[in-house]
């Protein structure tokens, strides 16, 4: 490299995208899976398709400020238009492609959009539904045509087309594009997220380049991601993490982003990309193994015994080879022979053969499904973060992974835990501000630039790693006095295949209850190989033979939960079975998949009633929104269960 | 005829200018044995719409689509296409003059992915030697190249990416039935027909399906001939209908029009026949 800038000249999104196309101008940055085709754009023709797009942009009028909604799959174009949205001096507002017009309506209305690139006829039309609501909308862009043929183009474009306009008015656009690239800098804002909160409506977390570009640096030098490395982009475009892989990461050092062909094919796209880096929340490896348990189930016996007795013994040996751990000779040979005839070609299968780092966050993950991943020699870790600080506030070091814990501080980020048990963290990537709402800015983030998370956790004085209990504001006390922090239950109870969600209730009340969402392809696969006919997912969960292995659960984890002095309190009496799934459409969850506790407590009001007043069942008339908007209803009997409690293990009185 | 009058209306209930007759069926007649399937029936297909043939079990709705489809070959009347007196042919020459068709009970090749069942649908396209083909050189992996693009942008607009290399006998109906179409689809079809296309469906791959044989309207111009039982879907997505109850037409029309229809009525609530 002869003319090699100071690392710190790298300032911005847009300068980064500089860099690259001088330093690794042929390599790959973007493929995407079209016509079952790999098509691949080198960093040079990313360069050039986001180049005329920002052209486009200042043909259209974009004024330096201006938030530029983006709506749609991972998908090149769409990235090229987030960047192209910087160059020309606006703010990329990437939204969830699944939330409805209304959810929609509410973010493109609080952030003044005054355009948006919209990736197919589903999104264009969502937003035109609202478009009453929007007088500030001018113009919409799409990527893909198909359906559009019919609508007016006074309002509507093509991404081709708005680049040709770009590219024709190149002699007076490109001296502003010029101008407005040369102001920018490490203040400047570099993009703006909504998070979907688990309580009340989204706010605009409003992030600078400083921000994302030291995240991404610090969080890059950390894992010695090179260049040529490689990630699927998969999760919502809306979604931080995607925001700092995808982009933050990619643009500081160089690497490529592969898009999927669409969301059903990603397993495949995966095997076939091989990426190197890997990020999946905790839902996505359970899945996975459940798919992997439920299809060696069908295998014969002697694949059967082979499975079981590799994964035996990488179980035992795989964790420790990962961490350099010494392990001795005979059993590398045999993890080594393991490794050939069962490990290798299972990860070839889930395509991780290359993953030379893996990431999971977002919720707690199983011990076992942990364990599973890195006894396959699979480098998984775990991180802990949030939008307001650009991800990462701790991470985990090689060598020293565990399940229970989230890390320790990630590079240049300092945490503290205040008498309320809340973790605060300042670090390089804590947020400016939320957009157009100083009250909540300033109930998070403090004058010293401190930011309370909202999640309860301790510093584990021997490690220094921090562990999260729960969310500080739902960790409470029972009726009895004892703790009740129900996401640590939920999670215990989750860890089961056949349990998909599990919400649980409890705080000043006498005893703790529990909803459960069954797992649809785990007991399915069950009801399939143990002659149970069900029509819908409604009857499966009703199965009296479902609630008997659910029941088992239960008390596995009341028993486990006994030998924990804290939370013996926190065992289950009763539970019932959900009749539907908790589906972000009707607000239970949020898009990233977090359960809104309230809305469920207030939804299911004559449910949770039930649980504590005796009854054995009880009949309740649901409300649904289906994907389109429209509503309907659906009405179920709910059994309710009595579960086992196990006895107190009380060993010191003193310690709670 | 009031009805022949209404079926000569020149736009689309939403609008849309109806093309030039694409297809007219002349007293059609046509007979098995002492059975009479149909009786002398006319209609005629325009360009560019979709054409719903509706009626009861029996009202010889399939035999018609197999008359259209050169399957049958009637007894008495004439087929006029684009324009000229249509000569009995074998289904694959009919194939050649660009009518495309999918099947009440799917057709598949169970055991072949739904990649290979679709491309057989480009084979009025394959013109290659057999020389060529063993060879693989020159013409046939020129052709190949290009009808495998052709496939691959039906499965790209049918959504199927996720099942191209699934055995369709592994598939579930819904999706079988999209395989189906698309590969009618892919022989870039003038006039496409489908027998009962949502047949046996829930409400949800009607909804798909509907929006598919629309999006095909619209998107490739294809021009569309269907029987469907599911009255809410005809009525929504047809432009024309034509009725048929016992081998005989009892009405013609638009949509709105065949629901006032008062022989149409009785047809679908079960009045007593006079013969």
């Amino acid at each position: 490299m002869s003319s090699h800038k100071r690392e710190n000249a790298y300032e911005t999104v847009p300068q980064l995208l500089a860099r690259n196309v001088h330093q690794f101008g042929n390599n790959p940055a973007y493929r995407l899976k079209e016509l079952g085709i790999w098509q691949s754009w080198t960093w040079a023709e990313s360069a050039a398709e986001i180049d005329s797009m920002a052209l486009g942009l200042v043909d259209l009028g974009l004024e330096v400020g201006d938030h530029v909604a983006i709506i749609g799959r991972n998908h090149p174009v769409l990235y090229w238009a987030m960047v192209a949205v910087q160059c020309a001096g606006g703010v990329p507002v990437p939204l969830y492609k699944d939330s409805g017009s209304e959810e929609m309506a509410f973010v493109l209305e609080h952030c003044d959009a005054r355009f948006a690139f919209a990736e197919d006829q589903e999104q264009v039309d969502k937003i035109m539904e609202v478009a009453e609501q929007l007088p500030k909308l001018e113009s919409l862009v799409f990527v893909d045509p198909r359906g559009l043929r019919k609508y007016g183009r006074e309002k509507l474009r093509h991404y081709q087309d708005l680049q040709a306009a770009g590219r024709h008015a190149r002699d007076t656009a490109a001296a502003v594009l010029e101008e407005r690239l040369q102001a920018q800098c490490a203040d400047t804002t570099a993009v703006m997220l909504y998070t979907s909160g688990t309580t009340g409506r989204p706010k605009g977390v409003v992030l600078s380049n400083r921000n994302v570009v030291q995240a991404s640096k610090l969080s890059a030098e950390f894992d010695s991601l090179r260049h040529d490395d490689s990630v699927l982009a998969y999760l919502p475009m809306a979604w931080v993490g995607d925001f700092v892989f995808s982009i933050g990461q990619a643009y500081y050092t160089g690497f490529c982003v592969n898009c999927p062909e669409s969301a059903d094919t990603m397993q495949a796209d995966l095997r076939e990309i091989g990426p190197s880096y890997f990020f999946a929340p905790p839902r996505y490896f359970e899945g996975l193994l459940t798919s992997v348990q439920i299809r060696m189930e069908d295998a014969s016996r002697l694949k059967k015994w082979l499975f079981k007795s590799a994964m035996a013994h990488a179980r035992a040996v795989g964790p420790d080879l990962l961490d350099g751990k010494p392990v001795g000779a005979w059993d590398r040979l045999k993890y080594a022979l393991c490794d050939y005839l069962v490990i290798g070609p299972l990860k070839n299968t889930l395509g991780m053969s290359r993953v030379r780092l893996g990431y999971t966050a977002g919720e707690a993950i199983g011990p076992d499904i942990f364990d599973f991943y890195r006894a396959l020699g699979i480098n998984l870790k775990q991180l802990y973060g949030q939008t307001e600080a650009t991800v990462f506030i701790t991470i985990q070091p090689d060598g020293e992974v565990r399940a229970d814990t989230v890390g320790v501080p990630a590079p240049e980020v300092e945490i503290r835990i205040d008498d309320k048990d809340e973790v605060h963290y300042r670090s390089p990537g804590t947020f400016i501000e939320y957009f157009k709402n100083p009250e909540s800015t300033a109930s998070t983030k403090d004058p010293e630039g401190w930011v309370a998370t909202g999640d309860a956790g301790f510093i584990e004085e021997d490690t220094g790693h921090l562990r999260i209990i729960d969310r500080a504001k739902d960790v409470g006390k029972t009726a009895t006095g004892d703790m009740f922090a129900p996401k640590f239950v939920e999670n215990k109870i989750k860890f089961y295949p056949d349990i998909l969600e599990a919400v649980v209730f409890g705080a000043d009340r006498d005893r703790c209850t529990a909803f459960i969402n069954i797992d649809l392809t785990a007991v399915g696969n069950w009801a399939e190989r143990n002659n149970v006919a069900y029509a819908s997912y409604q009857e499966l969960a009703g199965h009296p033979r479902v609630a008997e292995i659910i029941s088992s659960h239960i008390e596995t984890v009341n028993r486990s939960l006994a030998e924990d002095e804290m939370l013996s309190g926190c065992q289950i009496h009763r539970f019932l079975i959900l009749h539907k799934e908790l589906d972000p459409d009707d607000g239970e969850i949020t898009r990233t998949r977090k359960v809104r506790r309230r809305v469920v407590e207030e939804r299911y009001a004559d449910l949770l009633d039930a649980l504590y007043n005796g009854s054995e069942n009880v009949h309740v008339e649901t409300e649904v929104t289906y994907e389109d908007g429209r509503k309907g209803s659906i009405s179920a009997d709910i059994q309710l269960h009595d579960a086992v409690i196990a006895d107190r293990v009380r060993t010191v009185e003193s310690a709670a | 005829m009031s009805e022949s009058q209404l079926a000569a209306a020149d736009t689309t209930p939403d609008g849309r200018p109806l093309g030039g007759t694409l297809m007219e069926m002349k007293n059609i007649t046509l007979r098995f044995g002492g059975v009479v399937a149909i009786k002398d029936i006319s209609f005629d297909i325009r360009e560019g719409e979709i054409r719903a043939i509706i009626g009861p079990n029996g009202a010889g709705k399939s035999s018609m689509l197999n008359v259209i489809n050169g399957f049958y070959h009637p007894q008495e009347g004439e087929i006029w296409y684009r324009g000229a007196r249509r000569k009995a042919m074998k289904p694959y020459q009919i194939a050649k003059l660009g009518i495309a068709r999918t099947f009440q009970n799917i057709a598949l090749f169970k055991g072949m992915s739904t990649l290979d069942n679709i491309m057989t649908g480009r084979f009025t396209h394959m013109n290659a030697s057999l020389f060529s083909q063993i060879l693989w050189h020159g013409k046939a992996a020129r052709e190949e190249n290009e009808n495998r693009e052709k496939v691959e942008r039906i499965i790209d607009f049918l959504e199927i990416q996720s099942i191209r290399k699934t055995p369709v006998g592994r598939l579930p109906y819904g999706l079988q039935k999209r395989v189906e179409l698309g590969r009618a689809l892919v022989a870039e079809p003038s006039l496409l027909l489908l027998d009962e296309p949502m047949a046996g469906m829930n409400v949800e791959e009607k909804e798909d399906m509907s929006r598919f044989i629309l999006d095909v309207n619209e998107e490739f111009g294809t021009t569309i001939a269907l029987i469907e039982h599911d009255m809410g879907v005809v009525m929504d997505i047809s432009d024309r209908v034509v009725v048929l109850d016992y081998g005989r037409k009892i009405g013609d029309g638009t949509p709105d029009e065949v629901r006032g229809n008062q022989a149409v009525i009785d047809a679908y609530l079960g009045v007593p026949h006079d013969d």
